[in-house]
């Protein structure tokens, strides 16, 4: 398991980078926290000639409000997505989503960035993104653009991000007042890829929902928006009824993939338990 | 192409001529003969690997020794020789929280790191800690007692010094 | 004091270094000139070789020979995994690189040397292997079919094994029977998983000849054997050494095709040459365990008394027997621990050994045992429900009695003496039976469902020579230990069992101490080295305290008894008036000191001159010990398993374990105790996570520590122990082995724990691993995939 030979360079900023991967002429690919590009290395499941190390450009970096807008550098890591109180007050369902997130020593490594580019459908931070109606921010050589990341993941591990481009930093609109949110997840062991998991994210006014976005992950290609299970708890209290038509509601919305050891209309059942387990345990976080 | 890099070992700086692919792992293992260091499955799976680098515990093999120019690394032979972890050493030598002692490396990374951000971990809050280190030998028990047993002398010790 | 050591919870030395950072692995080491090696294994589970051209491969940078089995096998004479008393066994020859077929997915083709392992990564990526695709035979029932194609070449159909045991009443038992309750159980197959994978450094010298092989296992003189014979070496010029070895647990004994190519390539090249695994190669390469699909019935009188077994195994082992030990063995321990802690007097079980293409099976801690205690202990939980019974009550009924010993059971094993009625009760009490029952009453009411699982069993130890020596396989039965007084009268003990971390060289400083009325921080302790300790068995199937312990006894006695000869001589006193203590020949009446043991060493080694004419001043013992008495020393013990499984997700959770254990005489509590916990998480790996999935084409589909799950800290439950002290009376030491015993029955006591969990629900799990899926289909949440094995 030891990586192919390839050249290394450390980029100072995006232009930079940028410009490295066009004189690779594509055959390059760019190393964050490299949680997913070491291993897939050390696995040759991939071996391009120069590996771009994006890690130490600022441009990357910092966690700010702007404009309603929480703005995360992509470089952020998993551990600061767990503690940061900006991510806890601004985009609670990163915050709720980190301890899920592989183990201690990995979230001090791996980047939200990463995590999201590598758009793996089992993992916890793109659910929680599409559920957040979060915008990822991509920059390629023509300039900046915000993808919403609904249209953002396109399949297993493909995203809008095209070769070349970085994302270089994550969007979250700031909670209203009464938002509720829950994240859970059914796994095997602590860390491991779940089962099945869900993001949600509520607004409810005198105690009837007007706003649920919900997003489930490991159900898949990528995450999944719940649509027809927010169109049915839309416009009504979360309550036991609402709830059992939400769960009832995504047989609609999921076609999990079939495998022998998780076969679909297992995931289609966990999906419904942990939906109804989530709804009935929102949490008001604004 | 090999890459020369620069970066501090157990507070001694190396200069070592590497190809880029080399893994942080190999790099201390191969290079420098720092042993105690360990692969158990190079995927980041395992926690037998487990450094500080920059002070925080991350898995050797996912980082590239490049990526590590300019940094500190510190491994069990430096936390060994500094007495940083000799509390930690003592209660698993008591305990006999470890038998073949392959993944004791990575198990006193991360005790040492979860003790210096919590001072009374709960038994429950020490094995999430652990979720990430593989033992095959243990059964574990041992290693969170002797890491619970840690943290309590630390903190009597603490109020004894006050 | 010093004569009390034994029963100590003496801390291991040798844990200091492993804390310090300062093992010693095979891992670790590096030798002048060392080349490293890759394997390009087969991509499919069966196929013919058409062609295999290396020729880019062997112009890669880095890369010093690269060989197929054309260039490599003729160095090595063949190995067959079969043994005489397992009559009409059959195996097909093996040999280092695939000849022609490739018999698994991973099975070795190629092998690369190069300067370093990523060059030889490198370079295995321009083999081009050319492979005719065959139908491959994955599971065992198919295997069976008439007209199913071989799994290899070499064998005349694809049963390996057979073999039937049965009392002559067995049938009238059944007839007589007030119930006979049955079930069909499946136990997935998993592997050992050890955290240091699989290491060799082997180094030729041409210059004399000499072989030295540095090798993470814990059977290192079986390897020199086994090396000198299969590369015609004198056994004088092949040293095997042991150093520390990052896990083991049976499967770092058998012979694999990786170590020795290894070796080979040492013997063609004449410079060192290292093989790691990676992770990946483990898991297509490290012998797997278990895989066993058995039907059983217990036929029962009217008062829960059982009357009889009928059991049939079927056990799935690869394409070959392992060798030297062969495949079978677990099936042949599966079949002869059925019922074993019960006064059950009839009993028949039929065992089918089955080929298939996929990585061997064979011998992984616990052999045999917890398919055994998992069909019996389920068989008897479904007995007491039919009867309404308690599971203890049930239990208490049918256990042998702690009185009627000796006993030879309905498979022939003879028990010299065990404890169960006493383990019984004291797993009662500890566990606190009848208020866990209460709360475990109150939370069904509130929709919780936790369950309550017990199992005995019965552990074989301390194993003669029937094991494998009858069968003609050159295992060794005995172990041997030189023990010597250094000229300052400190202690060194060179023995034949080996050290993996249970703690072999601290229970042998103690025994050693106590024989020479020394502290065990003045023993020294050397193993793992074929040059420097006595040949012996080493380390398997629980010998290392009940075998070596005792080896080290007699040699220390042997030592004491010729250091009082020499004090008598220098004191001119009568030596059985002396005995040893406080590091020093003392009066064995008054316990006053003679002269001490420095002194004596000193008087010996350097002033030999001052001692009467003819006194032999020799202070070296050696001593060999193979267990006469009992073929093997059997324990016994009980386990209990509380868990919660949570009803809609078929999530299960291990609330706590509990142990009594009775492996006769206690050398060390404490490290008894810490080999009872890793053993029960052993056991409970394969119990809820651990399994080797293969597809329909013979892939193994989760070969990577990301994808098949062993136990972690996060899902563990602190397991407490106790227990009874039967000491063995074949030997002086008394002591048994306790290292299967943890793994023998966490898994029997788990499954009844989650049946008892599921049994107000109407469901029922049959299979191993518990998985969320399993336990979602037994409660009819999701329907049975359409194949089985999912």
């Amino acid at each position: 398991m030891k990586s192919p030979a390839f050249e290394y360079l450390q980029a100072q900023d995006i232009a930079d980078a940028m410009s490295a991967y066009d004189s690779a002429e594509g055959d390059a690919v760019y190393l964050s926290g490299g949680h997913s590009v070491v291993p897939s290395l050390a696995l040759r499941l991939q071996a391009p000639a120069l590996v771009i190390d994006i890690s130490r450009i600022s441009a990357l970096s910092g966690i700010s409000l702007e404009d309603g807008w929480l703005r995360i550098g992509a470089m952020t890591r998993h551990v600061q997505a767990m503690n940061d109180p900006l991510i806890a007050a601004h985009a609670p369902l990163f915050a709720a989503a980190a301890p899920f997130v592989a183990h201690p020593a990995i979230r001090n490594r791996g980047t939200l960035g990463g995590s999201l580019a590598h758009a793996d459908p089992a993992s916890e931070f793109p659910a929680a993104a599409v559920a957040m109606r979060a915008e990822l921010e991509i920059v390629s050589p023509q300039g900046i653009r915000r993808v919403p990341a609904d249209d953002f993941f396109k399949d297993i591990y493909e995203t809008a991000i095209e070769p070349g481009e970085i994302l270089q930093a994550i969007h979250v609109p700031c909670p209203v007042p009464g938002q509720m949110i829950g994240f859970d997840e059914i796994a095997r062991r602590r860390g491991d890829y779940a089962m099945v998991g869900a993001a949600v994210q509520a607004v409810t006014t005198d105690g009837v929902a007007d706003d649920v976005s919900i997003a489930l992950f490991s159900v898949g290609d990528r995450p999944t928006r719940a649509v027809s299970a927010q169109a049915v708890l839309t416009g009504s209290p979360i309550d036991g009824a609402a709830i059992a038509e939400a769960q009832a509601a995504l047989c609609d919305d999921l076609d999990p993939p079939d495998d022998p050891q998780f076969p679909a209309h297992m995931r289609l059942h966990l999906a419904r338990v942990l939906l109804g387990r989530i709804l009935t345990n929102l949490k008001v976080v604004a | 192409m090999k890459t020369e890099i620069t970066l501090i070992v157990n507070g001694e700086a190396v200069r070592d001529v590497i190809e880029p692919r080399t893994s942080l792992a190999d790099l201390l293992r191969d290079r420098l003969r720092l042993t105690g260091t360990h692969l158990g499955c190079e995927m980041g799976s395992c926690g037998a690997c487990l450094v500080l680098l920059d002070g925080t515990p991350v898995h050797a093999c996912l980082v590239l020794a490049v990526q590590a120019a300019g940094q500190r690394v510190d491994t069990i032979e430096g936390l060994n020789e500094s007495g940083d972890i000799k509390d930690l050493q003592q209660n698993f030598h008591a305990r006999n929280a470890l038998q073949c002692g392959f993944c004791t490396n990575g198990m006193i990374m991360t005790a040492h790191a979860l003790l210096s951000e919590s001072t009374a971990p709960t038994r429950p809050e020490i094995r999430e800690a652990l979720s990430g280190n593989y033992c095959r030998c243990t059964g574990y028990e041992a290693i969170v007692d002797a890491i619970s047993a840690t943290a309590k002398q630390r903190a009597t010790n603490a109020g004894a010094g006050k | 004091m010093s004569k009390d050591h034994i029963g100590q919870s003496h801390r291991r030395e040798n844990a200091l270094r492993h804390l310090a950072g300062r093992g010693r692995f095979t891992t670790d080491l590096s030798l002048p000139r060392m080349l490293h090696a890759a394997f390009v294994r087969s991509p499919m589970a069966k196929g013919r070789i058409v062609e295999v051209d290396v020729t880019d491969a062997a112009a890669a940078p880095g890369v010093v020979r690269v060989f197929t089995a054309q260039t490599l096998n003729h160095v090595c004479e063949p190995w067959v995994g079969t043994l005489d008393h397992f009559a009409g066994m059959q195996s097909g020859p093996q040999n280092m690189l695939a000849d022609g077929q490739v018999l698994w997915a991973g099975h070795p083709v190629v092998m690369i040397l190069a300067h370093s392992r990523a060059e030889a990564e490198d370079a295995c990526e321009l083999v081009m292997l050319d492979i005719e695709d065959e139908d491959a035979i994955v599971d065992g029932d198919a295997a069976q079919m008439e007209n199913a194609p071989l799994a290899s070449d070499g064998i005349d159909s694809n049963m390996c094994f057979q073999t039937v045991l049965e009392t002559p009443d067995l049938d009238a038992a059944f007839a007589r029977a007030a119930h006979v309750v049955e079930g069909d159980f499946t136990f997935g197959r998993h592997t050992a998983v050890t955290l240091e994978p699989r290491a060799v450094i082997a180094d030729y010298d041409p210059s004399t000849g000499q072989l030295t092989v540095h090798h993470g296992t814990q059977t290192p003189y079986q390897f020199q054997d086994v090396y000198a014979r299969h590369f015609g070496l004198n056994e004088s010029k092949v040293r095997v050494i042991a150093p520390d070895i990052g896990g083991s647990f049976g499967m770092k004994l058998h012979v694999y095709h990786e170590e020795m190519a290894t070796v080979a390539a040492s013997l063609l090249l004449g410079r060192p040459v290292r093989f790691v695994a990676d992770r990946l190669e483990s898991f297509v390469s490290d012998i797997h365990a278990r895989d066993h699909r058995v039907s059983a019935r217990m036929a029962v009188d009217a008062d829960g008394t059982i009357l009889a077994m009928d059991v049939d195994d079927m056990t799935q082992i690869g394409a070959f027997s392992t060798y030297p030990r062969t495949s079978a063995a677990e099936g042949n321990q599966v079949i002869r621990l059925m019922g074993a802690p019960y006064k059950m007097p009839d009993y028949r079980g039929r065992l089918s050994v089955v080929f298939q293409n996929k990585v061997q099976t064979s011998q992984y801690r616990a052999v045999g045992h917890p398919i055994a205690c998992a069909v019996t202990e389920a068989l008897v939980d479904r007995a007491a429900q039919l009867l309404d019974m308690d599971p203890f009550d049930i239990r208490a009924r049918n256990l042998l009695a702690d009185d009627d010993y000796p006993h030879v059971s309905a498979t022939g094993y003879q028990f010299e003496k065990l404890s169960h009625q006493a383990s019984l009760e004291k797993l009662h009490d500890m566990m606190g039976y009848g208020a866990l029952r209460k709360e475990q009453a109150r939370l069904r009411e509130q929709g919780i469902h936790r369950g309550i699982g017990i199992a005995p069993f019965v552990e074989i130890t301390n194993p003669g020579a029937a094991f494998y020596g009858v069968g003609g396989a050159r295992i060794s039965a005995q172990d041997g230990a030189v023990v010597r007084l250094t000229p300052s009268g400190d202690v060194h003990c060179a023995i034949s069992v080996t050290e993996q971390g249970q703690g072999t060289e601290t229970i042998i400083a103690q025994v050693v101490a106590d024989q020479l009325g020394v502290t065990p921080e003045r023993v020294k302790v050397t193993t793992g080295d074929t040059d420097t300790t006595p040949s012996g068995g080493a380390t398997w199937a629980c010998r290392g305290a009940g075998i070596g312990g005792e080896t080290a006894l007699r040699a220390g006695r042997k030592l004491q008894a010729q250091i009082l000869a020499l004090a008598g001589a220098i004191l001119q006193a009568d030596p059985a008036k002396l005995t040893l203590a406080n590091g020093a020949v003392v009066d064995a009446a008054t316990g006053d000191e003679r002269i001490s043991l420095a002194e004596i060493g000193r008087i010996a080694t350097y002033r030999p001159d001052t001692l009467p004419d003819g006194c032999n001043s020799s202070l070296t013992a050696a001593e060999h010990f193979a267990p006469g008495g009992y073929p093997f020393d059997f324990t016994n013990g009980i386990q209990a398993s509380y868990v919660e499984v949570d009803i809609e997700t078929g999530i299960t959770r291990l609330l706590k374990h509990w142990v009594v254990e009775d492996c006769g005489r206690i050398i060390n509590p404490l490290l008894v105790d810490e080999q009872i916990r890793g053993g029960v998480v052993q056991g409970l790996g394969p119990a809820f996570f651990e399994e080797c999935l293969y597809d329909d084409a013979g892939q193994m589909t989760n070969a990577s520590l990301a994808d098949y799950l062993v136990p972690m800290a996060g899902e563990m439950p602190d397991i407490e122990i106790a227990h009874v002290e039967t000491p063995t009376k074949d030997t002086i030491l008394g002591a048994k082995g306790v290292g299967e015993a943890g793994t023998a029955a966490a898994g029997a006591a788990a499954m009844n724990a989650v049946n008892d969990a599921l049994r107000p629900l109407g469901a029922q799990i049959s299979q191993t691993p518990m998985t969320p899926l399993r336990i979602l289909t037994a409660l009819g949440h999701v329907s049975a995939g359409p194949k089985r094995g999912y």
